[in-house]
């Protein structure tokens, strides 16, 4: 098959610049094999040779051209014929003529834009590659390899807490919180919930967290849930007043980070599901979407100065594409790791409750779960290290010593990952209700299938308190 | 490398300390009900056996905090329809309707026999507890009649306890 370069008459090989020293990453391919890439960010360039060497020593290999691209395409598992092309670089090897001896062609494909990170779903990839084509009057000889990209993201200016109650009307009231909205890759959830009202029996509490991929868009939208991971934090019936603690640890999961509307063609959004069950097996659950973003590891020595002998140059960060980092030669050398490790990153001080707006009382919600937005924190320039005890009207505290060091001009700040857009979330129907029998989120589970007592969620009605 | 993280990074949040009187004061969750001695009464053909109703609960939606009522095995059929009809809940099922033991010529006591009752009983009680500490059922005014009133009114007008 001319496909992998093994023609009838060539081989083609493919050989990067400075793979020795390139860090490769892990991505599952279609059979769901796991296999190893090179790494690439944006703005990099790729650079390179392509060696053709002939089957049959002293034969002639006559062709229309020689090119090498460089492509990066979002392919829908449902729509196969259909590549979407989002880049596509082509440089000319060779000119039509005739091969009579290997040869060997340098390409460079200069400081390329690679808008998005690869992914490979259940419904879609996203995949960088490079493509060796000799032009032929009848069948072209072609080879491909395939890169990966990460998008990285330094620190968020503004990362407030998610802080929120919701419950039953008169059955059950709690109050959730997880200490940060957007969470890096090999980051920690810190967070408590809080119980205000228990009149049902709840037997176990558990979080989960929820990969939804969504694909397609309007009447012929897919979305693919998936359990990342599933634990129990609480056994037994707490009563008014009790506060668990939550901790999740992040880097032991397959996780990436949050894309949104990728070229307009998917999303990948995670949620953290908490669900209590009663004694009689109904789950009553909150899911509440956080963001993840790809922190920058530290580099090893000579790539990081082969990317700074390169010229940077700024785009403008557009909001709409996540996460779009600046086409520059380095991505962020963030501070070492072990420098990480002294900056405690303070867990969100939660605002005080009188400060919050208002929480909808019972009687007044329209709906019977109340959500509370999490409240706008004031502007963050508090950096000392005060720790939880301080009042709750303190500032949050965003990690100072953690940003690149904004001193170095030659690496240009990453963008934040975006806030999601207000409202993208649950709708009101799926707030802090029993969870059907067939919801999606729970396929797994044999309880739902015998449980009994779902509800019909998009009818129920808010109830307020009888005077 | 091994990520490392600090004991600040991960340290719990700060949550408002439980007062010794929430900690200890009883359940707001208490809710007990019991299908409990059933009887027999009449003879012969016109027989029927009915069973205690008991119910004893602090939920500020039930009215009554202790209730007792005799309710047969067609009343909780007329409650399990009035859920279907107008509640959003997935109705438990019923203990079996044991046609077939309503049949004549049979060996045993058919309906009557001692075991029956007693599997009919638990299969109730069962019944009776899931609805009753469901959120949804506890809004429903055939719930309450059923577990409250001595005589349940089939001519009432269904609707909700509560309503926005």
């Amino acid at each position: 098959m001319s496909f992998f370069g093994f023609g009838q008459s060539a081989d083609i090989d493919i050989q990067l610049d400075g793979a020795e020293t390139r860090k490769m990453a892990e991505m599952k391919t279609e059979d769901g094999k796991k296999e190893r890439y090179y790494l690439y960010y944006d703005g990099e360039s790729v650079s390179g040779k392509v060696n053709i060497s002939l089957k049959k020593s002293g034969s002639r290999l006559e062709h229309q051209g020689v090119k090498i691209e460089f492509v990066g395409q979002i392919e829908l598992y449902y729509d196969r014929g259909n590549h979407h092309e989002f880049t596509s670089l082509v440089k000319e090897l060779a000119r039509p003529g005739e091969l009579s001896h290997n040869a060997s062609f340098e390409f460079e494909f200069n400081q390329v834009e690679k808008p998005y990170e690869s992914y490979a779903g259940t419904n879609v990839r996203l995949r960088y590659f490079l493509r060796v084509t000799i032009v032929r009057r009848l069948s072209d000889i072609t080879r491909e390899m395939d890169l990966l990209v990460h998008t990285l993201s330094s620190y968020p200016e503004m990362n407030n807490s998610i802080k929120m109650e919701v419950g039953i009307e008169d059955c059950l009231h709690i109050e959730f919180e997880y200490n940060k909205s957007k969470y890096h890759l090999k980051d920690v959830i810190v967070g408590k919930i809080y119980f205000l009202l228990v009149r049902i029996k709840i037997k176990h509490m558990e979080i989960a967290i929820i990969k939804r991929e969504t694909t397609g868009s309007g009447p012929n939208t897919f979305n693919e849930n998936e359990t990342i991971a599933k634990y129990e934090i609480m056994d037994g019936a707490p009563v008014r007043g009790e506060s668990i603690p939550i901790r999740v640890f992040l880097a032991g999961y397959d996780l990436t980070p949050t894309m949104r509307d990728i070229n307009k063609k998917f999303s990948v959004r995670y949620y953290l599901n908490l669900v209590l069950v009663d004694e009689e097996e109904r789950r009553y659950f909150k899911q509440q979407e956080i963001t993840l973003w790809r922190k920058g590891e530290r580099l090893r020595r000579p790539l990081q100065q082969q990317l700074m002998a390169q010229q940077i140059q700024q785009v403008p960060a557009s909001q709409s594409k996540f996460p779009q980092s600046h086409p520059q030669g380095q991505p962020p050398e963030l501070v070492s790791e072990i420098e990480e490790q002294q900056h405690p990153i303070a867990p969100q001080i939660p605002p005080n409750a009188t400060a919050a707006p208002e929480p909808p009382s019972p009687q007044q919600s329209q709906s019977p779960m109340h959500e509370e937005a999490p409240e706008p924190l004031p502007s963050a320039t508090v950096t000392s290290n005060t720790t939880y005890h301080a009042t709750a009207t303190t500032t949050p505290q965003p990690p100072p010593q953690l940003e690149p060091p904004d001193e170095d001009i030659d690496t240009p700040k990453l963008p934040s990952p975006p806030t999601e857009p207000p409202n993208s979330i649950d709708s009101p129907e799926e707030e802090f209700l029993e969870a059907q029998a067939g919801s999606p989120s729970e396929e797994e589970e044999e309880e739902e299938e015998e449980r009994e007592s779902a509800v019909k969620t998009s009818t129920q009605e808010p109830v307020p308190v009888a005077q | 490398m091994a990520d490392n993280i600090t004991n600040d990074s991960t340290r719990r949040l700060v949550s408002k300390k439980q007062t010794l009187d929430d900690a200890y004061a009883a359940p707001a969750n208490f809710l007990e009900i019991d299908v409990v001695n059933p009887i027999t009464h009449g003879v012969g053909n016109k027989r029927y056996t009915d069973y205690e109703v008991r119910m004893r609960t602090n939920l500020p939606v039930f009215k009554v905090k202790e209730s007792s009522v005799r309710r047969r095995y067609s009343d909780f059929e007329w409650l399990r329809n009035e859920l279907e009809r107008d509640s959003k809940i997935v109705v438990p099922p019923l203990p079996g309707k044991a046609l077939k033991r309503q049949l004549p010529f049979r060996g045993d006591d058919g309906i009557y026999e001692e075991e029956f009752i007693e599997d009919r009983r638990k299969g109730l009680e069962v019944f009776i507890n899931k609805i009753a500490g469901h959120p949804l059922a506890q809004n429903e005014k055939c719930l309450h009649m059923f577990i409250q009133e001595p005589v349940i009114d089939k001519n009432y007008v269904p609707g909700k306890i509560r309503n926005t």
